[in-house]
């Protein structure tokens, strides 16, 4: 035994001279990749939020199969703040080339267990917080042979420990393990074990639990954990989309994983036959293509990438945009310029989808700010983009699409029948004189388009070279302009179908924020915290580009603004200064670009500093 | 691409087809290419093969990237919709295309520029996936759009106008398809209309992807001394090695074939390809023999035409992906999303 009583002792000490925290905390997890910690550590969360409590978990993992550094952040909260808080209360240091950076990180009060079969140097140490030694290794050598399952069983001892400490209830844990390996009695034995080791030794050696302890709630049951890429799949999957066209590249390749599970589950036919196509093509540029090729020929198609497909992507949108066919892209935002850090979070594609392409080239843009939004505005994509002809580009990122998220449930209108858009069938062009392609006789810019196949009078030229009205080729200026005009008309008309930004205001507050996508959780609990130090700010989360009107009239109706977001350039903003008329003088920007997700804290310091400084002067 | 409506002559002997419609109603809008160009000799036997093969118009669907070829489909078949892509892009729009429905004739143009070049990755993919379409080059060796550059199918010592010779080494589509798995290969002239009619046939009916390279001389850009892509030395080396005779489902065949000289091949819709050997040391079934005889007679300088390589129990890309038989863009709301109840289930799965 380690000598108990030492630590013993300094388990009271924290017990007596600290506050105790229920429920509000953060605990962070430091592993090395590919050693099975991801799956410890949701399981981890997944046991709080069964125990009612709201949780969120962030996944900062390296782009790297094996070796290494990986973290896992996961946040409780009784209140239900979803963000990062910027704070870290207990510290599990399971890998030592992380230590020294680990142990700084801890904020003061807090605890820092490590593997103690190994000693700690010395020099390692501060004197304001608690250090709690576990022989992790050396329990789980001694219970297991295979070398491999030491490895991943070492980090279920830690969530074995983790019960004992903040008391996490251990029916619940057992219970998520028999369900994860259902069919694998013997991880079940193995995994149980190695829980039980960690949890025996922790409450054997140490006064458990620590003050950053869990208390059951009931703050869940309309609530489930779940990461965006698999919900906007989801949404792909109740749009009615049966083309996807992808090349992997993260953060995005989980999509098309779920789009896929999801349809061999609930589109194929006993005698296998599928009701969907997915399609994984030799690059970006074949994906938008085909993408286009099965939206131009009436299917819902949709392609999931990151940020340098986007790129590659970018002549293609052009095509769409001027040839006006729809198109389905899912950016899920990685850090960049370039390769960047591919797995590291950012908002910094938002100038570059705007206005994709060469030429005078402008999209439709979602912004979706969790996973349940993931879906909604999955099927709104489609809708979109079948209405306006055009390809719609939701813009998720990262830390949406790849973490687990607790969001509310979500709910499907049986009635609910999609909207394809203006495409005449038979019957209408059989009853035409005479179809136009690019005629707009209904005055919103938006022309009747038609399918191959459907009647002989519906056939027309599809083309990226200048066409006039009639879909013919033209190199007249007054026909091509006669285009691109009604092009403008249909985006400006756009900005009365995308989804309304989202306001928490009062009129009397002249002081607001605007953001956009995952900021949304930050910012909350920012605008909690800085009202209750005498700060309120009115809110608009933006939802979608063109900008509706609500946008102009927030920025009309403040005298200052701050614009948080998650890139360096400042992207919302420029995209606010051009597209709308506010004065540029009124713009604070808030900037978050180093790859992990906004914190609340550091919302809360700008905008107070900001703030303080224009009552000083 | 250029719109230049034909002018209206009617000929009251035109004959019909067996859908009623006369070859005329085959025909596109006015071709803007130069005069004597070999693309129009294509779009010519193109227009004849459709109206041979009586496809309702609407039922067919063409498509190309971007050069002189890419505009022919604005030529031929006007009651069918086209689609011209961006350069080299044309095969991912049709294997989208063919991906939403699986019912309709896909015909892409291109040329060796947009296959060759930029549109290399593309070409072969699509060759691979053995997407059901007939996708036919236009092979010329050079770019016309932009006066006169070597295009990827220019040969070894061949000299462009201005005089400048080409030395890197040129890729052949038809050699590149065999190595490539390509369930159909064929190469033709623009020149030699009764040959290549029934290879666009048999392209057009193959179940998968039918590659017909088609030596389409540039009158303008590539048609003089030294050039190996003129009119005068596709002629001279044109060597057709298998002679394919298409013949419609209902259609009795009167060849006799025993002798083991004509190869008959059925087709998915019942038609009938029969390969009679010109060469009869060629065997158009055999796919290591054919690309050891396309080198040996490439080694010489000799352009082997005629329908090269054939295998039609090559699973297409709608059987690879066991697709439903009915078009997926054809398919209803209810027959796609799965409803309020089984969201339900899903979301438990996160519980």
């Amino acid at each position: 035994m380690d000598r108990p009583n030492r630590y013993r002792i300094l388990g009271k000490a924290i017990g007596e001279s600290m506050n105790t925290y229920v429920n509000d905390f953060v605990v962070k997890i430091a592993n090395v990749n590919g050693t099975g910690s991801a799956s410890a550590n949701g399981l981890l969360m997944k046991a709080i939020f069964r125990m009612g409590i709201p949780v969120a978990g962030k996944n900062f993992f390296p782009s790297n199969i094996q070796g290494l550094p990986t973290w896992y952040e996961i946040r409780v909260s009784h209140d239900g703040y979803r963000a990062r808080s910027g704070k870290v209360n207990v510290m599990v240091a399971m890998n030592a080339q992380t230590y020294a950076r680990d142990l700084a990180e801890l904020d003061p009060g807090g605890c820092l267990l490590y593997d103690s079969t190994w000693s700690r140097d010395k020099q390692l140490a501060r004197d304001d917080i608690t250090l709690i030694g576990i022989p992790f290794a050396r329990l789980v050598n001694a219970t297991f042979s295979n070398i491999r399952a030491r490895i991943l069983l070492k980090n279920i001892c830690y969530v074995g420990a983790l019960a004992a400490f903040l008391n996490l209830d251990i029916s619940v844990l057992e219970n998520l393990l028999r369900e994860t390996y259902a069919n694998k009695p013997k991880l079940i034995t193995d995994n149980l074990k190695a829980m039980e080791i960690g949890y025996q030794y922790a409450s054997g050696h140490f006064d458990c639990p620590l003050p950053f302890r869990l208390e059951r709630m009931n703050a869940t049951a309309e609530y489930m954990m779940v990461d965006g890429n698999t919900l906007a799949a989801l949404g792909c999957v109740y749009a009615g989309a049966t083309v996807g066209a992808w090349y992997p590249i993260t953060p995005s390749t989980s999509l098309m994983d779920a789009f896929k599970a999801f349809c061999e589950r609930y589109r194929t036919h006993p005698d296998g036959k599928r009701r969907y196509c997915i399609i994984q093509a030799e690059d970006e540029l074949a994906a938008i293509g085909m993408v286009l090729g099965a939206s131009w020929n009436g299917a819902r198609a949709f392609t999931p990438t990151s940020g340098p497909g986007l790129s590659l992507m970018n002549e293609f949108l052009g095509f769409g945009y001027y040839a006006e066919i729809p198109a389905v892209i899912f950016d899920v935002q990685r850090v960049g310029p370039s390769t960047g850090m591919p797995t590291r979070t950012q908002q910094a594609d938002i100038l570059l989808a705007a206005y994709a392409s060469h030429g005078d080239t402008r999209h439709i843009l979602l912004f979706p700010a969790d996973p349940a939004e993931c879906f909604y505005m999955a099927v709104s994509a489609f809708e979109l983009a079948e209405r306006l002809q055009t390809p719609v580009l939701v813009l998720s990122d990262l830390d949406i699409g790849m973490n687990d998220w607790m969001v509310p449930k979500l709910s499907w209108n049986e009635h609910d029948v999609p909207d394809r858009g203006k495409v005449y069938g038979f019957e209408q062009l059989r009853d035409l004189s005479e179809f136009h392609r690019y005629t707009d006789s209904d005055g919103d810019g938006i022309a009747y388009r038609t399918l191959p196949g459907t009647h002989s009078k519906g056939a027309y030229f599809t083309r990226g070279s200048g066409h006039n009205r009639d879909g013919a080729y033209t190199e007249d200026a007054a026909e091509y302009q006669e285009v691109l005009d009604r092009l403008q008309r249909k985006h400006d008309h756009a900005k009365t179908l995308v989804p309304a930004p989202i306001a928490c205001r009062r009129s009397e507050l002249k002081t607001g924020i605007v953001s956009l996508g995952s900021c949304d959780a930050a910012i909350r609990e920012a605008l909690d915290i800085l009202a209750r130090g005498g700060m309120e700010l009115n809110y608009l989360r933006v939802r979608g580009f063109p900008f509706s009107r609500e946008v102009d009239e927030f920025l009309e109706q403040h005298t200052r603004i701050f614009v948080v977001e998650q890139n360096r350039d400042a992207q919302l903003k420029s995209l606010l200064l051009l597209e709308t008329g506010v004065d540029r003088s009124k713009l604070t920007s808030i900037l978050h670009y180093g790859g992990i997700p906004i914190d609340s804290r550091c919302i809360v310091q700008s905008i107070s500093e900001a703030l303080r400084e224009g009552e000083a002067a | 691409m250029s719109f230049m409506k034909k002018p209206e002559v009617s000929h009251s002997r035109l004959s019909h087809n067996s859908l009623g419609r006369t070859l005329r109603e085959y025909e596109g809008s006015m071709s803007t290419l130069c005069a004597g160009c070999g693309h129009d000799s294509v779009t010519a036997a193109l227009i004849q093969a459709f109206w041979e093969l009586s496809i309702e118009p609407c039922q067919i669907v063409k498509m190309s990237g971007i050069g002189c070829s890419s505009k022919t489909p604005a030529y031929f078949v006007q009651e069918a919709h086209g689609i011209n892509a961006v350069h080299g892009r044309m095969p991912s729009i049709a294997t989208g295309a063919h991906a939403a429905n699986r019912n309709l004739y896909y015909v892409g143009i291109s040329g060796d520029g947009d296959s060759l070049s930029i549109g290399l990755g593309q070409f072969i993919h699509a060759l691979r996936r053995n997407i059901n379409m007939l996708y036919l080059i236009e092979n010329n060796g050079v770019y016309g759009l932009t006066k006169g550059q070597f295009s990827a199918s220019a040969d070894v010592g061949s000299k462009a106008k201005k005089g400048e010779i080409n030395q890197q080494p040129p890729i052949d589509p038809v050699t590149l398809a065999l190595t490539l798995g390509g369930s159909f290969v064929a190469r033709s002239f623009s020149g030699d209309k009764a040959q290549l009619v029934p290879l666009i046939k048999a392209g057009i009916m193959h179940n998968g992807f039918a590659l017909l390279d088609v030596l389409s001389p540039c009158v303008t850009f590539n048609d003089h001394e030294d050039s190996t892509k003129s009119y005068a030395h596709t002629r001279q080396y044109d060597r057709p090695v298998v002679h394919a005779d298409f013949i419609q489902p209902h259609q009795s065949i009167s060849t006799d074939y025993a002798n083991g000289e004509i190869i008959p091949v059925e087709l998915h819709d019942g038609s009938t390809v029969l390969l009679s050997k010109v060469s009869n040391d060629y065997n158009p079934i055999d796919r290591a023999a054919a690309y050891q005889y396309l080198l040996d007679r490439q080694k010489r300088g000799e352009i082997v035409t005629g329908l090269l390589y054939i295998n039609e129990n090559q699973e297409e890309f709608h059987t690879v992906h066991r697709t439903t038989e009915e078009p997926l863009r054809d398919l209803p709301h209810v027959a796609l999303c799965p409803g309020s109840a089984v969201l339900e289930e899903i979301q438990h799965l996160y519980r």
